[in-house]
């Protein structure tokens, strides 16, 4: 057989192939060219009672009951703290997947408080990465009780009056490990302590750990830069979080008493570790309004 | 002889083009009906190649883009039931085994489509009837048929096992494919 035949042979079989091979080429992949949002960094809007880089979704409903009891080591007598409850009862509404108003008030000092959330960058991959969520927050406070300062001064409402206004960033690493930062800054119209500052600085971390799809351990604490008086400490809490869709239990244990920042960031006078606990649950129900 | 072997080949090759067409724009949705709640979603961006000459039909969409009504829903959806971050999209290579459809000529066929399809990184077989339409050189289908989550490794937890059927209605409406070449 000629070298030039057996080589047309070759071509021809050649191109036979590719043309059966052509139309095969399936155009399938659809997931790089599409910009995904990351979600669910952690279960709630708190990562226990600092506010978390979660947002409600538009038309959300979130009713928030917060529990924290007497300090836990009073014995069996009061229950381990059972008996003294202090609450807080919340709403929060997201007017948009990236705007939440709320409005609460805590029994303790009949303080009522409302909040502005805004996300203002949304951790996301694909196309567009975004390695961080960052969260602006702005809310007042009016304690309503009864207030006597030492030298017989009543305050007024406008004293009783607080701010704050809160940076927070955040990422969630993976699917267990989220963590974030919040820079806090309080002012406080009047203080009844001369030792107290007026306004102050606060700078805390938040961090969840997923142990299974609907359990978290939590953690948190905030570290006031401006000096606490004596007897005054850094609000610190941990927590294991339940997620059971459309509810979150925030079960944890903390020095604080308050459920408000003013009240955790000035108003904490247990030390953690030498077990001046409390035990406290939040609560989370959504309802989806519209 | 080796000119006219390749000569006779490429004639052969434009004479019978492929039969090829595509959408990215077909809407996927699935329904789960219980006694206590009724949800349904939907995607509308999926992807659909239907190949003539080879009979097959070949299927992509993002677990992301499917849209509840409500949206705590879809977060859950997509965090703990079907992991859209581990598996991103679910995909379905399936062939045409029923009735001979005549692509070329206008008309509704009703036909079999047998595949697989792969959710939640777990393959299983799909079998169902499709309905094809051929109009003016362009195609739509529609095509029904019913999953098990179980099956996909996908578990319901207790609390909202009354709230989410064993079965879910799976709906694909492609819209009309473009003929491409």
């Amino acid at each position: 057989m000629p070298v030039k035949y057996q080589l047309g042979r070759i071509m021809a079989a050649a191109c036979c192939l590719l043309m059966a091979v052509r139309p095969a080429s399936a155009q399938e992949d659809i997931t790089d060219t599409v910009t995904q949002k990351v979600t669910q960094a952690f279960y709630s809007t708190r990562v226990i009672q600092s506010q978390s880089i979660e947002m409600l979704h538009k038309g959300n409903l979130d009713v928030r009951i917060l529990h924290r009891f007497g300090p836990v080591d009073q014995g069996i007598k009061e229950l381990f703290g059972i008996d003294q409850a202090s609450m807080r009862m919340g709403f929060d509404y997201g007017i948009s997947d990236h705007l939440t108003i709320g409005i609460g008030r805590s029994t303790y000092r009949k303080e009522y408080d409302a909040l502005f959330k805004l996300r203002m960058l949304q951790q996301s991959r694909g196309s567009r990465t975004v390695p961080l969520s960052i969260i602006l927050t702005a809310g007042a406070m009016i304690r309503t009780a009864d207030e006597t300062a030492q030298n017989g001064y009543k305050p007024d409402a406008g004293d009783r009056t607080s701010f704050y206004g809160q940076l927070i960033a955040g990422r969630k690493f993976n699917r267990q490990f989220s963590f974030q930062l919040i820079q806090t800054l309080l002012h406080m119209n009047y203080v009844n302590d001369g030792t107290l500052a007026n306004t102050l600085y606060a700078l805390g971390g938040g961090a969840r750990y997923r142990l299974s799809k609907r359990l978290a351990l939590t953690l948190e604490y905030n570290h006031v830069f401006s000096n606490l008086p004596a007897g005054y400490y850094n609000p610190l809490s941990a927590g294991l979080d339940i997620e059971t869709g459309g509810h979150v239990f925030q079960l944890h244990f903390s020095n604080s008493t308050g459920m408000n920042e003013r009240a955790f960031l000035t108003e904490t006078t247990d030390r953690f570790f030498k077990g001046e606990i409390r035990f406290g649950f939040n609560l989370s129900r959504m309802f989806q309004l519209h | 002889m080796r000119i006219l072997t390749i000569l006779v080949f490429v004639l052969l090759h434009s004479t019978c083009p492929a039969q090829r067409w595509q959408t990215r724009t077909a809407q996927f949705s699935f329904h789960s009906s219980t006694k206590l709640e009724d949800i349904t979603a939907a995607n509308r961006q999926g992807f659909i190649d239907i190949d003539a000459s080879a009979q097959t039909i070949t299927a992509a969409v993002l677990m992301r883009g499917f849209e509840f009504r409500k949206a705590l829903m879809q977060e859950h959806f997509n965090e703990n039931y079907v992991e859209s971050d581990r598996f991103p999209k679910a995909n379905f290579k399936g062939n045409f085994t029923g009735n001979t459809v005549q692509w070329d000529k206008d008309g509704e066929y009703n036909t079999l489509v047998n595949g697989t399809l792969l959710l939640h990184g777990v393959s299983g077989h799909i079998q169902c009837p499709a309905k094809i339409t051929v109009k003016n050189g362009s195609l739509s289908c529609t095509a029904e048929f019913t999953i098990n989550p179980e099956d996909y490794h996908i578990k319901i937890p207790k609390t909202v096992m009354d709230n989410i059927s064993k079965t879910i209605k799976v709906t694909i409406i492609t819209g009309t494919l473009n003929r491409i070449q």
